[in-house]
């Protein structure tokens, strides 16, 4: 059942993340973005970190995708020019440079992992146990961050505002 | 379930957003692109943690979200600058920091 749910969820994102890099539209990368960021979340149930995937569903598929698809209103973008000028040395090596990353990264990453999961804590995942280590040890992080989304909210008021 | 499948999709994904900063040109589509690879990292991150059985990296992955929602507030700030200044969003034609 659970390998089923992360095959379907796998398709999913992957999917959705190459009609990110290829589609023309910005108004459809964005919702293949918003799919793909629902998927991700879907993994994060699946792996039992439940906070974390009502967070990306909250944080990720709601306030930024309607930024980004604000920003894509706001602007009254069309699709992309045709035809695409120039830098045909990046058009063709990116590819297969980011494929041999991913290769390379996927080695790494699969000799750290291990191959049967234990079952997860009663604990783990859930709000108060995340709460208990956001509010002692983590607890300077956290005030820090807080300061940075001030920070981050001026800067976007200003930035926007202002004539440049 | 196999910690190892989690991980090999989280470094695909991770491509498939390099690429998407590398290959695009709309200003907005490269920010889709940064959240693709801050999405894969965050990824690694949870399945790392249900594989330690720790706390710690579902912290981290907390501050990265955070962190992402000032990048996109941000970065989306200066696209809206920059399309009015250029009128347009595609970062071929943005060139003023080009001596």
């Amino acid at each position: 059942m659970q390998i089923a749910a992360f095959y379907v969820l796998a398709v999913l994102a992957v999917s959705s993340a190459i009609v990110v890099l290829t589609h023309r539209n910005e108004v459809i990368c964005a919702l293949a973005l918003a799919f793909n960021l629902a998927a991700i979340a879907g993994f994060y149930f699946l792996l039992g970190a439940q906070f974390i995937g009502f967070m990306q569903i909250i944080v990720y598929a709601g306030a930024i995708m309607v930024l980004i698809v604000f920003v894509i209103m706001l602007l009254n973008l069309g699709e992309e020019s045709y035809p695409e000028r120039g830098g045909s040395i990046q058009r063709w090596l990116a590819p297969g440079l980011s494929l041999a990353f991913a290769a390379v990264l996927a080695v790494v990453l699969w000799r750290s992992g291990e191959g049967d999961l234990s079952a997860p804590n009663v604990e783990f995942g859930t709000v108060g146990a995340l709460g208990r280590e956001l509010f002692t040890r983590y607890f300077y992080p956290f005030e820090v961050i807080s300061l940075l989304l001030v920070a981050a909210m001026i800067g976007a008021v200003l930035l926007a505002k202002r004539k440049l | 379930m196999d910690s190892r499948s989690f991980l090999v999709l989280s470094a695909v994904l991770f491509a498939i957003g390099v690429s998407t900063v590398l290959l695009r040109r709309g200003a907005i589509v490269i920010l889709m692109g940064v959240e693709l690879m801050l999405n894969a990292a965050n990824l690694a991150f949870i399945t790392f943690a249900r594989q330690y059985q720790t706390p710690e990296a579902q912290i981290y992955v907390f501050f990265v979200m955070t962190l992402a929602a000032a990048e996109a507030a941000v970065g989306l700030a200066i696209v809206i600058a920059l399309f009015r200044l250029r009128g347009t969003t595609d970062v071929d034609e943005i060139s003023v920091m080009k001596w």
